[in-house]
């Protein structure tokens, strides 16, 4: 959190900096299948957030100590590229909070994928945040279950995430960069929308019950149209497989 | 995970569904906890906490440095924890483990988020500030580490005493002025074991649980949470398990320092 003292208005008659209601969304791009290696991909554009996801796997879990002869593992790398941010060159490699990062990830995953279906397997997801402004973990998880889809892996659920967070007493959903260094609270959310079960929960801040009651709703709310861009991305990898099948037949 | 712990995590499970514990607690009280302050002398504050038999040792130390970049009128705050060998056959050297960095990095959003330390007054001349560093040191491991190890950094926290300053330097060896604390923390940690929660999991109860929700509150508003492990909570679930965090805090409170 940055210091107070000069933090600029956030909220200006109900609009935020960006002209966004309080409840509403960056816009969000996703699609799918944009790697030719990877088993499955996404590619995700959340307000100024550039986030590569990938997924390799289920393969043979390696090395082999950590194989588990009942269900697969998931191995997770949330990282942030040195050119991501606005400002200095960041320091590459893992660090502390993309370390604590990839862990939650990783836990959020483990409660959907049906890791019984692939035993003694290991799935890698790999989450590149490309270029960064407020909430890239939600972003990442967001494009990480679009690529597990896209790589056929059994799933419960398409998850999503987001977060919200709390300034100039109002709350508000998915904070940018600098809404993010200015908010009194930020609680990034995973969020399993068939049966509204949180994966992921983070917070930090100050916040009563009644305001995380608020932002709870606020974030399932916010689902339904995350999980319907999810799945158009997914919906759109088979359009084209559709297209291309249809050629091989006219013998194009 | 021993093979004992996998059998006696079935036998907890077993227990739970009759609604009892191992050591026949209700599922929201704590294990016993002893607060040792002051227990290493050449740290400027330190305590050792147990919580039934989960121990942590948290020292204080205090240096003189120049302020971040962005912040030139605020000192600095560091946790780190070590899951130490000698805490649990299962702890391995080498790079600090994502357990242990996310023990450490919940346990400095607490103390940050509540700002506890008013970091500002760690200024101390254009170009000097105090730095706080926090070390958890883990020395046995029976479950939940997280409420041990918060109590253990606000108790040390607490008994700490700030260096004189002098010449650009700290004079370690005078100390009176205590270090000055303006919010208290207590950390409530919850398991989910067959869909039953309770707090305060020990090592077996941790187990058999396949979620853990950790709520950190000041007795007045939440302060940080953090989920952890592979299941999941209900938004209902999350909201009652506030309200017992929230019942919690006088009487850790109490125990950490008194007023």
């Amino acid at each position: 959190m940055a210091s107070k003292a000069n933090k600029p208005q956030l909220i200006v008659d109900g609009k935020r900096l960006d002209g966004r209601a309080l409840n509403e969304l960056r816009p969000i791009k996703i699609q799918a299948s944009v790697l030719k290696n990877a088993d499955g991909s996404a590619y995700l554009e959340w307000g100024d957030n550039r986030v590569l996801a990938a997924v390799y796997g289920p393969k043979e879990a390696m090395p082999k100590h950590v194989q588990d002869p009942v269900k697969a593992i998931i191995k997770c790398k949330y990282q942030m590229a040195p050119f991501s941010s606005m400002g200095e060159h960041g320091r590459s490699g893992p660090n502390r909070r993309a370390t604590e990062i990839s862990k939650v990830t990783r836990e959020a995953f483990e409660s959907v994928v049906m890791l019984n279906d692939f035993p003694g397997s290991e799935i890698d997801i790999f989450i590149e945040i490309l270029q960064s402004d407020g909430g890239t973990r939600a972003a990442g998880i967001t494009a990480a279950a679009v690529a597990l889809a896209n790589a056929g892996i059994h799933m419960k659920d398409l998850i999503y995430a987001v977060s919200f967070g709390k300034t100039d007493g109002e709350l508000i959903l998915d904070l940018n960069m600098i809404e993010d260094n200015y908010s009194e609270c930020d609680m990034p959310m995973a969020i399993a929308p068939r049966n509204g079960e949180l994966l992921l929960l983070q917070m930090d801040g100050n916040l009563t019950k009644e305001e995380m009651k608020r932002g709870m709703a606020m974030a399932i709310e916010a689902g339904k149209k995350i999980t319907a861009i999810q799945k158009a991305a997914l919906q759109e990898t088979y359009k084209k497989t559709e297209a291309d099948i249809k050629g091989s037949e006219n013998g194009v | 995970m021993e093979g004992l712990d996998i059998v006696k995590s079935h036998y907890v499970k077993e227990l739970i569904a009759k609604g009892t514990r191992e050591d026949g607690r209700g599922m929201f009280d704590f294990r016993n906890i002893t607060i040792i302050p002051n227990v290493i002398s050449h740290a400027e504050g330190s305590a050792q906490v147990d919580l039934g038999a989960t121990r942590v040792l948290a020292g204080v130390k205090l240096q003189v440095e120049e302020p971040m970049e962005d912040t030139p009128d605020q000192g600095n705050l560091m946790v780190s924890s070590e899951l130490l060998q000698l805490a649990h056959p299962e702890f391995e050297s080498g790079p600090p483990s994502p357990e242990s960095v996310e023990l450490a990095r919940v346990v400095d959003r607490g103390i940050r988020a509540a700002e506890c330390i008013d970091l500002t007054k760690l200024f101390i001349e254009e170009g000097k500030a105090w730095s706080v560093f926090i070390d958890l040191y883990v020395l046995n491991y029976d479950g939940n580490l997280f409420d041990a190890s918060t109590i253990a950094a606000m108790a040390a926290l607490s008994s700490a005493k700030v260096p004189k300053y002098e010449d650009g330097k700290a004079v370690y060896e005078e100390r009176t002025k205590p270090l000055e604390l303006k919010n208290y923390v207590v950390s409530t940690t919850f398991a989910k074991a067959d869909g039953v929660l309770m707090l305060d999991p020990n090592i077996h109860e941790e187990a058999a649980s396949g979620a853990r929700l950790t709520i950190t509150n000041d007795g007045k508003v939440i302060r940080a949470m953090q989920k952890g492990l592979g299941g999941s909570f209900s938004p209902k679930e999350i909201e009652s398990l506030v309200d017992v965090s929230l019942s919690k805090y006088s009487e850790i409170r109490k125990r950490i320092a008194p007023d």
